[in-house]
């Protein structure tokens, strides 16, 4: 005898009593989907991953890339499936919720919050760097760049305030924009024709540093991919979440993987490998290298659009994160507050304001980003674990997946190995932040254990009818 | 005055603008609906008003 499947996404047979009067709107697509999650990425393809090639080489950074591209495929593998059954808010916090328990929940909610908040105010400081730059090269020395760092957070926030489908449209096209300048910058070096500038055989050296170098390298490999896993947030707002997310969150890996090959690719073939590891942005300096002046507008305008593409991700995720947290009790339930008009977690959005704006103008760019990525790879370490009790506590056939990913168990093998392999690599060069913030997690888990659970209802967290897992 | 120390001053002005936005509309918010209605929404519902929402 076979036991009927759940189907939790079902909007008519979801035999719930509705309390609900005020909630998310359910008005996106899978290229919301799609934009949220390499909306969040692309920054990385503009800046950061080319530390690795200082680390290692170019051909270093390659390896890396193509690892970390294998890393960030399992967890879109292992995301689109779990994240088909769960259409909430939250995204993975939501799934240890369910899966794992309440204290693996309350962190892996902490990791996103602070992965998100972090890399805006990355991005934050970057667009002051970038205005500072342009102006630098029109001849205005001394810029002062606080007051745009300070305009891209209260517009963006200010935009995810209004509404999720102007927020995820502003990210589509800007996305959309940095991503075809991407690709307009390899056709413009004609690597096709005999007169195309590129030469990797002159500019790059085969593994500088040896194997090791590889390994140093796998840290900035991370940020071609860091955030994909976010396209989980908008699955209490996609009108049809069973197809929409596995969709956008499979074509945007796909998409992250074809944009950091050619990046790769069109900066090691313009400029020295020496050099290229140094370069605050490097798309835009391998512009620079091509001579063309519309490629340089091109690039930079790419550069600024994807930072706030990037912004504007990381508010939307932060804070559906912050408010699901706040909607269970797990953080004081006036977070779970939804706008009645735009129809968003509007206090979840406006509390995370002053924290990214400490971040974004009191501390350092390396730190900021070394702290997003660190709570990044904690989350990574989740997924496997929680995919293999995912498969053991609901089988196949007891709950309806949107998206059923092949070859299991070996995604969740391959991830956990490779997140082994990258915290060898972070402890490397980042040691005492891993430390650091291993220890602030701790902390954090004892006061949610010792001080915060006791207001937690089982009927406050669990209103979502899922079945019963396999033996309970 | 050039033109970047302008946009100096143009970009704390809209920063302004766009935090007196939010935080007058939050107070508007908080004080036209019950905490009740606010804080209504439950994981996996999907709310009546969906299909109707209009802005």
């Amino acid at each position: 005898m076979t036991t009927p499947m759940t189907d939790i996404t079902s909007p008519v047979a979801d035999g719930m009593v509705h309390a609900t009067k005020v909630g998310l709107a359910r008005v996106l697509g899978p290229a919301h989907v799609w934009a949220l999650g390499v909306g969040i990425v692309l920054v990385g393809e503009y800046m950061g991953w080319n530390f690795g090639v200082a680390k290692g080489g170019a051909y270093a950074a390659l390896i890396a890339c193509w690892f970390a591209g294998l890393l960030y495929t399992c967890v879109a593998m292992i995301d689109s499936e779990v994240t088909s059954t769960v259409a909430a808010a939250g995204g993975q916090y939501t799934q240890a919720k369910h899966i794992v328990g309440p204290l693996m929940a309350f962190n892996v909610g902490l990791y996103l919050v602070f992965a998100y908040t972090m890399l805006e105010a990355g991005n934050a400081i970057t667009v002051g760097y970038l205005m500072e730059t342009v102006a630098g090269m029109t001849g205005h020395e001394g810029l002062n760049p606080q007051p745009f760092v300070v305009l891209s957070i209260l517009f963006l926030a200010w935009l995810n305030y209004r509404g999720v489908l102007a927020t995820l449209n502003f990210s589509l096209v800007i996305t959309a924009v940095a991503f075809v300048a991407i690709l307009v910058l390899v056709l413009g070096t004609r690597p096709w024709s005999e007169t195309t500038p590129l030469a990797h055989a002159e500019l790059s050296a085969p593994l500088p540093y040896g194997w090791l170098g590889i390994l140093a390298a796998m840290h900035f490999g991370l940020w071609y991919y860091l955030g994909i896993e976010g396209t989980t947030q908008a699955a209490e707002e996609v009108r049809s979440p069973a197809r929409s997310l596995p969709f956008g969150t499979l074509t945007g890996i796909m998409t992250l993987i074809i944009a950091a090959t050619l990046t790769w690719y069109v900066c090691v073939g313009l400029m020295p490998w020496e050099y290229l590891g140094q370069s605050g942005v490097p798309l835009f300096d391998a512009a620079r290298m091509t001579g063309s002046k519309a490629l340089m507008v091109l690039l930079a305008v790419g550069t600024l659009f994807a930072t706030l593409a990037s912004a504007n991700g990381c508010i939307n995720d932060a804070s559906r994160a912050w408010f699901s947290m706040g909607r269970d009790h797990y953080l004081p339930a006036w977070f779970g507050a939804v706008h009645p008009v735009y129809r968003t977690p509007y206090r979840s959005i406006i509390f995370l304001v002053p924290i990214a704006l400490v971040f974004a103008l009191g501390a350092p760019l390396d730190q900021v980003i070394t702290f997003s990525i660190l709570s990044g790879l904690l989350g990574y370490t989740f997924m496997p674990i929680n995919m293999i009790m995912f498969r053991r506590k609901w089988p196949l056939r007891s709950i309806k997946r949107g998206y059923v990913h092949p070859f299991h168990p070996i995604p969740a093998i391959v991830l956990i190995t490779l997140c082994a392999v990258t915290y060898f690599a972070v402890f490397l060069g980042y040691g005492t932040q891993l430390i650091a913030m291993v220890s602030f997690y701790i902390v954090a888990s004892l006061w949610f254990h010792l001080r915060r659970y006791r207001f937690v209802k089982r009927s406050d967290q669990f209103t979502m009818p899922w079945p019963k897992p396999q033996g309970y | 005055m050039d033109i970047w120390t302008i946009l100096e001053f143009a970009a704390w002005a809209l920063s302004a603008v766009f935090a007196v936005l939010i935080v007058t509309d939050w107070i508007r918010t908080d004080s036209s609906y019950s905490e009740e209605v606010l804080t209504s929404s439950r994981e996996g519902e999907l709310e009546a008003m969906t299909e109707e929402h209009r802005l």
